[in-house]
């Protein structure tokens, strides 16, 4: 009898592996999903800047932020991530990466050597990018200065060093659809949402997230602790910012001004040197889109300390 | 007891008008107000839903050029916490950077002082001049609140 519980257990559990094993997969796009094409090196250009890739991947501290050496230190509960080295470079950035690799981190999450990324690399919002956007902005990368150096490995502690659990956490979060549009509205409000949404990641850190480090969707752009531990983001959704003419948020865009004579800080000053790059057109879509978010209410702000 | 009162009443009064006066955390907040305040009619005219003025876009700069040359000494070193402040430790911990940047954003506004004529070098050099703000916010001020 014990010997026939102790079968059944040891079953049970080596299912349970195999299942885990057969969810958490890391996915791929093959390079035969990806057909010939000439890159569009104008589209790419403006894709990084929508991306901000800049913001996260630059060198710490140096003036050329085209020189995307990495080494920045993203502190998160689950430990801090220093970011990757993504120039040209082929021994420590992605200058050896086909096409199909880059296309897979962006949309699958995962590396060319088939692990999870943590998603502190916002692969959730990219996964709304469309394909041949990601082709451009591959060959716009290729065209940057290749940096040398090795990024160090991420600081973060067991059980959440584990990268295989992310495929549990991408079951739960990434659904891999590509970006939906609204027929009824505009194209621009179509291209507004789809730049916020997509490449802009805007929601990733304007929103909440739950214990896992998941977007509660319902409180989608309505602000939230700072992941990174500092403050408090700002709600964008017609809840906060029902005073911001579409002008008005074009224009912060832009320059970083808001309407009462304020300027952004913190994070946001690196993604104004992005957005303030876009064309004006897109920069006027963005506004669009933003001000039609329906007020929602956010988490409540910390007292202010005395 | 009511000239005991008043007269605590007046001690109060004493007292409070001498803290706000040696008060740099309420100090340099008013002086940021003052920039932004300019700033608000700056941006709208940048925006064209102030029609431009010269002489108010004089009188931006003129604050600018006013208030630009007191900012790095708005941080003494007791003034790190205290008060109601978003000023980051960072400030004190990179004196140098910080001053650099505040002289920055002085020079940037006396030279436009000269350059702007209308609206159009008006709206291209405010673009430039209030890039500065961002630049000392980005790394010295905490996210607000």
């Amino acid at each position: 009898m014990l010997r026939k519980l102790v079968a059944l257990g040891l079953v049970a559990a080596l299912t349970g592996l195999a299942v885990f094993w057969i969810v958490t997969m890391p996915a791929a796009v093959p390079a035969s999903a990806l057909s010939a094409r000439t890159a569009d090196l104008g589209n790419g250009r403006e894709m990084f800047f929508a991306g901000g890739c800049a913001s996260c991947h630059a060198t710490p501290g140096a003036e050329d932020k085209t020189r995307l050496g990495g080494g920045l230190g993203l502190p998160s509960p689950f430990g801090t991530f220093y970011v990757p080295n993504i120039s040209p470079d082929p021994e420590d950035g992605i200058g050896r990466w086909s096409e199909a690799d880059f296309v897979t981190a962006m949309l699958k999450g995962t590396s060319p050597d088939g692990r999870h990324y943590f998603p502190a690399f916002p692969y959730p919002s990219y996964q709304r990018m469309r394909l041949d956007d990601v082709r451009d902005l591959f060959a716009h990368l290729k065209t940057l200065p290749p940096v040398t150096g090795r990024v160090r490995d991420h600081d973060v502690p067991f059980p959440f060093n584990i990268r295989r659990t992310l495929g549990g956490w991408k079951l739960l979060f990434l659904d891999g659809k590509p970006f939906q549009g609204d027929p009824a509205q505009s194209a621009a409000w179509n291209r507004g949402a789809y730049l916020v949404n997509g490449p802009g990641h805007c929601a990733e850190c304007h929103s909440p997230r739950n214990a896992l480090g998941g977007i509660v969707a319902a409180q989608r752009f309505a602000g939230g602790p700072d992941p990174e531990g500092k403050g408090f983001v700002p709600n964008i959704t017609q809840k906060a910012l029902g005073d911001y003419s579409e002008k008005d948020i074009a224009y912060l865009l832009e320059t970083g001004n808001t309407p009462d004579g304020d300027s952004v800080g913190g994070a946001m000053a690196a993604v104004i040197r992005n957005t303030s790059q876009l064309t004006a057109e897109d920069r006027a879509a963005m506004a669009l889109y933003i001000k039609s978010l329906p007020p929602v209410e956010g988490p409540k702000k910390p007292e202010k300390k005395q | 007891m009511i000239r005991t009162v008043l007269a605590a009443a007046a001690i109060a009064i004493g007292v409070t008008a001498v803290v706000a006066q040696s008060d740099p955390i309420a100090a340099r907040r008013q002086h940021m107000k003052d920039l932004g305040a300019q700033t608000k009619t700056g941006a709208g005219m940048a925006k064209g839903e102030i029609p431009y003025d010269h002489a108010k876009a004089q009188a931006i700069l003129a604050t600018y050029v006013e208030v630009g040359p007191k900012i790095p000494d708005m941080f003494p070193d007791a003034s790190k916490t205290g008060g109601d402040t978003a000023a980051l430790p960072a400030i004190w911990e990179n004196k140098a950077d910080f001053k650099a940047k505040a002289d920055k954003f002085t020079a940037d506004a006396k030279a436009a002082q000269s350059t702007v004529k209308d609206a159009d070098t008006f709206k291209s050099a405010f673009g430039g001049l209030t890039k500065n703000c961002g630049a000392c916010h980005e790394t010295y001020r905490a996210k607000k609140s």
